[in-house]
């Protein structure tokens, strides 16, 4: 051990305020990174599963549209 | 070779094999790092000359050491990606280049924080500084083609070729404290002799070398697999998965 108490180690010789400040810059931008690269799957998963809902909603209002274009149709030729 | 390395140049495989992989990189990083950091800071001798202060390179040479690794991985992406026209090999572009810009931004950070009580100054415009800090902004350019360009390929492309053109500073960043006056001090491990350093130091070090690249490799994955799956987003496959994170 190269210290002899807890004061000393936080002290570090005088050079407490570089090392904690170097430990804790460190510390912060690995833990930013983490979180950001560990929710960035997930973040593009819901853009697609948006897309899909989007293009099946497209899908079914051009069904109905179609639907209802026949039955004017066929009304027309009805009367 | 070829035929066992067929197989991962599909992005499914690849997005599969490297989910299996972050785990135990993961693991590994924390027990490396909690172990070489430990050591580094409680039970490694302080220096002669820098007291105390010395904690510090237990991250800055690491971190400085990733930054110019994680480059050079970067530049054979990109290689790859334009001569083979590699899919993969953009996508591990974008993945690197976060992360390698991160490990640049801790080696300056934490090389400021040595500076000040070591030269009285937290920067000076000196060669080996001024080409890391060049190669933070590698980095920015990189990351920045690669979202400048609606159309994946084309910022697949442009990023490669900056990614290429910046290595160039590589060598300039290891060299610069022989070829240029300059403050900072010579290499003590990545030289061809023996490292000049006490093995007390040294085993702290290559730990946390060993954790800190473990850790990239971790973070690599991750936003590789990302990558992948925005760029594939059309493939059943990807379908697929995406329902299951309904």
């Amino acid at each position: 051990m190269a210290f002899d108490s807890i004061n000393e180690f936080f002290n570090m010789g005088g050079y407490g305020f570089y090392v904690w400040l170097s430990y804790g810059f460190t510390a912060l931008l690995l833990v930013l990174l983490t979180i950001n690269s560990k929710g960035k799957d997930k973040r593009i998963f819901k853009q697609i599963n948006k897309r899909i809902k989007r293009e099946e909603k497209l899908k079914q209002v051009a069904k109905r549209n179609a639907s209802v274009k026949q039955n004017a149709q066929s009304d027309q030729k009805v009367v | 070779m070829w035929k066992w390395l067929h197989p991962y140049a599909n992005p499914e495989v690849s997005y599969h094999f490297t989910g299996k992989l972050i785990p135990w990189f993961a693991i590994i990083s924390a027990i490396l790092l909690t172990v070489g950091l430990g050591m580094g800071l409680l039970y490694s001798p302080a220096d002669y000359q820098q007291g105390n202060s010395v904690r510090i390179f237990y991250l800055h040479v690491p971190a400085a050491m990733l930054s110019m690794g994680l480059y050079l991985g970067m530049a054979i992406a990109g290689l790859t990606a334009l001569v083979w026209q590699m899919k993969l090999a953009e996508s591990s572009i974008a993945a690197l280049a976060p992360v390698g810009a991160t490990f640049t931004a801790i080696a300056l950070l934490t090389g400021a924080a040595w500076g000040k009580p070591m030269w009285g100054a937290w920067w000076v415009w000196d060669a080996r500084l001024t080409s890391e800090l060049i190669l933070l902004f590698l980095y920015f350019g990189v990351m920045a083609l690669q979202n400048a360009f609606e159309d994946k390929a084309l910022a697949g492309k442009a990023a490669s070729i900056l990614a290429l053109v910046g290595v160039i500073n590589l060598p300039i960043i290891h060299y610069s404290v022989e070829w240029w006056n300059t403050l900072h001090q010579g290499a003590t491990v990545s030289k061809f002799e023996k490292p000049s350093m006490s093995i007390d130091m040294l085993r702290p070090f290559l730990l946390s070398l060993f954790g800190f690249a473990f850790l990239a490799g971790t973070l690599v994955c991750m936003r590789f697999r990302a990558e992948i799956i925005e760029r594939n987003s059309m493939r059943p496959w990807v379908k697929a998965l995406a329902k299951e994170h309904n």
